[in-house]
């Protein structure tokens, strides 16, 4: 970051510890140095630089750190390339640049989150929770706008197609993915079969999952004839998409099951199949649930396979064999793309935000639950 | 597995070693035989396309006229996001793992994960009414200054919903999957060569570019065609941030489209020859995505084989 702590780690090593800092004597071999300061100082001028810059044009807090970026970006490069040369000079300019990338990416991120908390939390209560959209028509929506009354109508329908639909794909796929991931650690023992599947599960995970939901539609098209749209349907779809990380997942998790344990089984006359189900799995169990908890997380969110599966509907629907479901995806993308009154979009925007709040609540929680059962009960490496 | 006389029981508990074994067996192979079930499946529900009388296809000129501007479509959304999704996520890479504090590199890389984490759809919500209208003076000024270059050219759209938009919303969900990808390569550089440029006097740019960068430049060439694959199979992002129309150059005004927001926009309400175009549709972005995807893979496989080497 700044030019004299870029110097010095860079003539130490970077994973050698760091001596505590002595305070140094200027070599007098050694080229001009930019004191301590220099980098503050430079970034606390480019600040100024930047607002006057901004105001010029109109004021807006983007405007302000772009022209303070750019100030600083090539104020440091000159003065540093002045003062220790060209070489620290193209050293500086990258280091910022990658800070300033950095810095960047998080800028979608954050914009996103505060985007959905701001705007979903109103929308947030206990009927939105425990009503679904049955009944509520645009003209619904034209009489709480007009009145100021609360805006009626909500995700409950959604919710639970969401979690009925997520819960079939899951009981497809992880059987299916786990006992693909077994056959690859346990049996396959690198042949050209387990070649072949390892090689084709990372290239189903490339997979678009428009095609996974097409694919499911055509399945069904052919077995029971061109309008079957169903919850099943949608969580064949997602299962195309979640047996590749699940399989991936508990394939890494049995690798690092140290081979030990394997053999002092057998040695105890158990059988192989035994040896899996009572010894193998599980010793990997925490990683493997964390693997098919990050699968669900990546798949709860999926709109595109829903939207030709599932098709969408306003009222409650519980049984995933018969007629059309709704989930929260889905909800959010008919919401914005097609307000419930077309004159007064402001209700479903505003159902459609607190849904993607809850959306986001629900792949958040998924993630952490399975990044802190990966970490607490992490089976102990080998050696 | 020879009978042993000391061993009465012997083929006690065969049959759950030959069930346990034949079911993981049966399950590697029904992965293989679904993704060959994608293609057939829905090569038989795309035929009628390619059989029918091509005045009665959507544009009326038969399939390959109908699907070749969206295909242009898809590549043009995909090119923009790998321009600025690359050498961002390259950079973010290189922040995480030679530049950030170590304690903190760990955690700044579960912070771009949970860029990933976000469903598409929410970045789609995202760009239709927080970035789409706040892009629309910027293209207004490109329009201005920059009008007489094809791909600026005016009037700028006036509600931001560009081919240039959905764009940058697909450079941010392409991003994590370059930076995880390139990070992990780039921890994987061995040490001693890192050393031995520092201890001849690299500052740390020249390091990175003389040990770091040509190690990893096979895993970076495959991480973008992984985010590439990405990018051309999105669907939310455009369906909602673009507002499509016919091919045209101009990036910052309304119009184009590509496969996956074709089948989204129009799947609900086709049947019959409609739908067979779409399903067709889809087959041409299957072949497409697995083209990318193997040749990805396949310098991953081949690279494997060389980084042991150290």
């Amino acid at each position: 970051m700044s030019a004299t702590t870029t110097r010095k780690t860079s003539n130490d090593s970077r994973n050698v510890q760091n001596p505590p800092p002595v305070a140094r004597k200027r070599n007098s071999l050694a080229k001009g140095h930019l004191p301590r300061w220099a980098v503050p100082g430079i970034a606390a001028a480019s600040l100024i630089l930047g607002a006057a810059a901004s105001t010029l044009g109109g004021f807006s807090v983007a405007t302000l750190a772009i022209y303070t970026a750019i100030v600083f970006v090539i104020a440091s490069t000159v003065i540093t390339t002045l003062v220790e040369g060209p070489r620290q000079g193209r050293n500086a300019l990258a280091t910022n640049l990658v800070y300033a990338a950095f810095l960047l990416a998080l800028i979608p991120l954050a914009s996103v989150l505060f985007t959905v908390l701001q705007k979903g939390l109103p929308g947030i209560n206990t009927h939105f929770l425990f009503h679904s959209m049955n009944g509520i028509t645009g003209a619904v929506d034209n009489a709480s706008v007009e009145d100021g009354t609360p805006v009626l109508g909500g995700a409950y329908h959604a919710v639970i197609g969401t979690l009925l639909i997520t819960l079939w794909s899951t009981v497809i796929s992880v059987p299916v993915g786990m006992l693909t991931a077994i056959y690859l650690v346990e049996y396959g023992k690198n042949g050209p079969l387990a070649r072949a599947i390892t090689f084709f599960v990372d290239v189903m995970t490339g997979i678009p999952s428009i095609v996974a939901g097409l694919f499911a539609t055509a399945l069904f098209a052919v077995l029971l004839g061109p309008t079957a749209r169903m919850g099943i349907v949608a969580a064949v779809a997602l299962s195309v998409l979640m047996i590749p990380t699940v399989v991936r997942s508990t394939e890494e998790m049995l690798k690092i099951v140290p081979n030990e344990l394997r053999e002092a089984a057998y040695a105890l006359g158990v059988r192989k199949w035994r040896t899996i189900a009572k010894v193998v799995i599980p010793t990997a169990i925490s990683g493997i649930a964390s693997g098919v908890t990050l699968a669900i997380a990546r798949v709860i969110g999926e709109t595109a396979p829903i939207l030709v599966t599932a098709g969408l509907a306003n009222n409650i629907n519980v049984n995933v064999f018969g007629n059309w479901m709704a989930t929260l995806p889905t909800f959010i993308y008919y919401q914005i793309l097609t307000p419930t009154s077309p004159t007064n979009v402001d209700p479903s925007i505003q159902r459609a935000w607190a849904a993607a709040l809850l959306l986001i609540i629900m792949v958040m929680v998924l993630n952490l639950g399975a990044r802190l059962v990966a970490g607490l009960f992490a089976p102990k490496k080998g050696r | 597995m020879t009978t042993n006389a000391l061993r009465r029981n012997g083929s006690k508990g065969q049959a759950g070693d030959k069930i346990f074994s034949g079911a993981a067996l049966g399950a590697g192979i029904l992965i293989l035989a679904t993704l060959l079930a994608v293609a057939i499946f829905l090569f038989i529900q795309a035929l009628p396309t390619f059989t029918a009388d091509p005045t009665l296809v959507s544009g009326g000129e038969g399939f390959l006229a109908y699907i070749f501007p969206i295909v242009i479509g898809t590549v043009i959304a995909a090119a923009i996001a790998l321009l600025i999704a690359t050498p961002v996520g390259i950079a973010v890479a290189l922040f995480i793992s030679h530049y950030a504090p170590r304690r903190l590199a760990a955690g700044l890389g579960y912070v771009i994960d949970l860029l990933a984490a976000i469903p598409s759809v929410i970045y789609g919500a995202w760009g239709y009414l927080v970035l789409a209208p706040a892009l629309v003076p910027s293209f207004q000024w490109l329009a201005e200054n920059l009008g007489f270059i094809p791909v600026f050219a005016g009037p700028a759209s006036q509600t931001g919903k560009t081919i240039l938009t959905a764009g940058i919303v697909l450079a941010v969900m392409v991003l994590p999957i370059i930076t995880s990808l390139s990070r992990e390569i780039f921890l994987q550089t061995p040490k001693l060569h890192e050393e031995a440029a520092l201890a001849l006097g690299a500052t740390r740019w020249e390091m990175i570019t003389m040990s770091v960068l040509p190690f990893a430049r096979p895993g970076i060439i495959s991480a973008v065609m992984l985010g590439l694959g990405r990018a051309l199979g999105e669907t939310m992002a455009v369906a909602l941030v673009l507002s499509t129309g016919g091919l045209i150059p101009s990036l910052i005004k309304s119009g184009n489209q590509t496969i996956a927001a074709e089948i989204a926009l129009n799947f609900p309400e086709a049947f019959g020859l409609r739908l067979a175009e779409l399903i067709a549709a889809g087959l041409v972005l299957f072949v497409i995505t697995l083209v990318v995807n193997l040749i990805a893979r396949a310098i991953i496989a081949r690279h494997k084989e060389f980084s042991g080497a150290n």
